[in-house]
């Protein structure tokens, strides 16, 4: 059974009951009726037609349902009018179900699991998996932003910057249980990019494609965090590094400069130094200044800070860290950090040990005491 | 079978014997001490005997309801004393004895210098269903 074939048949199935006027829910549920049918059928009888296979089925999943519903004659006399199922259309309408499943009147967190539903062809389970919650929470989740979006017009143009703010959020997820988040929206960007021609869809999936060639050596074998300058460059993806570099460029080339190409040249600027020594640290942080200008938000800013000093010394660095807020996530760390690269160790260490107690996740945790440890280790005993 | 919570505490419970904070240990010190709490968890897999464990934040807060509209939210109303609960570790064993001796084992891993930390860990039972009475 091609599990591949049907995932990537699911949003265009689905997308073509919706435009026939099927009520999102309900073409949801036909489509994983149809799902199951095709698991069932297909290694005996393959089809020649996979989509219109699936199309006919759910449309008949479909058919069956709304008829068994009590309000049966008022809807036998809607579906008359219908046109009847002919050869599936190749209009694209996944890009309209990703409109849908990023629309602005859901959650982020339900805008990800409708997504990974409706046009990653997930299972409730394996998305369950994946964030590591009960199966009948993400069940309630999903069904509940389907209610949400259940009476959005089909065929409103969306918003781009939604789809691929859910999308990254996708990939930041990362890698749990036996589902990868991140090939997943790798895959899923892929698909957006294929349907829709702009810079900045090109530029995030340059930026997730430069981010994922890195990822292997992002964490040692015991789960520990490895900085990028410590990160063995010999096991990155060239392959990986050499795709997002050539779609960047091509994005770039157009000139409708955006977050994620911005992004995306910062993380290729990275790739491509042969040593962390030689990274090109000036145009790193002029790209974070138009960062710093396309969003002006203060975490790209303490970015910049970070750049700074290695670009022009930990002095400048310090100084641009001052003008930012101390509340800021990770400004302790930077701080602890720009301190050491300044020769000031009892700063830095102390430092290093109240950005510990302030990390969001055990890796950070454990790498930021570790810095303090060794820093003291070097000073007393 | 029964549940035991294993807590480890950031304040609250009385001092450890090796009590030197961790950043003030070495990196390999560190390691270590990763290492052991990793191998033990390992090892109580192998046996059946892990359920669960997870650490948390040091940072915690108080909320409760206060009439209509926001819930009032402070770092506790006893930011002294308060008892900082620093992770836990599930188990499921066959008995209270089992459970003391996992705990002393956990209360070993390496600090300071590589010795033993000896520090107090909390040890909760589960509280169970009550038995099905079947006629």
């Amino acid at each position: 059974m091609d599990e591949a074939l049907l995932r990537s048949l699911t949003p265009s199935v689905l997308g073509i009951l919706v435009r026939r006027g099927v009520d999102f829910a309900a073409a949801e549920d036909a489509v994983q009726d149809a799902l199951i049918e095709a698991v069932r059928v297909w290694p005996d009888a393959p089809p020649r037609d996979p989509k219109g296979w699936l199309v006919t089925v759910a449309w008949r999943r479909f058919l069956d349902a709304t008829r068994a519903d009590a309000a049966r004659r008022r809807r036998e006399g809607l579906l008359d009018e219908e046109p009847p199922p002919g050869p599936a259309p190749t209009v694209d309408d996944t890009l309209q179900l990703y409109f849908l499943c990023a629309h602005p009147s859901l959650t982020p967190s339900s805008a990800v699991a409708l997504t990974l539903r409706a046009v990653g062809g997930l299972t409730t389970r394996q998305i369950a998996q994946a964030y590591l919650v009960p199966e009948a929470t993400m069940a309630q989740r999903i069904s509940r932003a389907k209610r949400t979006v259940s009476g959005v017009p089909f065929d409103r143009p969306g918003d781009v910057a939604t789809v691929l703010r859910v999308l990254y959020l996708v990939f930041n997820e990362g890698y749990s249980g036996d589902v990868d988040l991140a090939a997943e929206a790798i895959r899923l960007t892929r698909q957006l990019a294929a349907a829709i021609d702009h810079p900045e869809v090109a530029g995030l999936l340059a930026l997730i494609l430069l981010h994922h060639a890195r990822r292997a050596t992002r964490t040692a074998p015991d789960g520990s965090l490895v900085p990028l300058a410590e990160q063995d460059r010999s096991r990155w993806d060239t392959a990986s590094i050499a795709e997002g570099v050539e779609i960047l460029q091509t994005a770039l080339a157009r000139d409708r400069l955006g977050e994620y190409q911005a992004q995306a040249a910062i993380a290729a600027l990275h790739a491509d130094a042969p040593t962390a020594e030689e990274t090109d640290w000036v145009q790193i942080v002029e790209w974070y200044d138009e960062l710093a200008r396309l969003t002006d938000s203060p975490v790209v800013r303490l970015n910049r800070a970070v750049a700074v000093g290695e670009a022009d010394g930990p002095r400048a660095g310090l100084a641009a860290l001052a003008e930012l807020q101390d509340t800021l996530p990770r400004h302790t760390a930077v701080a602890a950090y720009l301190h050491e690269r300044d020769g000031d160790l009892t700063t830095a260490a102390r430092l290093y040990a109240e950005a510990a107690h302030k990390a969001p996740n055990l890796a950070e945790r454990d790498y930021l005491t570790r810095q303090a440890a060794r820093l003291n280790a070097r000073r007393g005993r | 079978m029964a549940k035991y919570l294993l807590l480890k505490h950031y304040r609250g419970a009385p001092a450890a014997v090796n009590d030197v904070p961790m950043d003030q240990w070495t990196p390999e010190e560190i390691s270590a001490h990763v290492q052991y709490m990793h191998d033990f968890a390992a090892r109580l897999e192998e046996t059946g005997e892990f359920v669960f464990a997870h650490a948390l934040a040091p940072e915690g807060t108080f909320v409760r309801y206060d009439g209509e509209g926001r819930p009032p939210v402070t770092d506790g109303p006893f930011a002294e004393t308060k008892d900082l609960i620093a992770g836990g570790m599930v188990i499921d064993v066959d008995s209270y004895e089992r459970a003391v001796e996992l705990a002393g084992e956990l209360s070993a891993a390496p600090g300071a210098g590589g010795k033993p930390i000896h520090e107090w860990l909390e040890l909760r039972p589960f509280l169970t269903e009550p038995p099905t009475i079947t006629e």
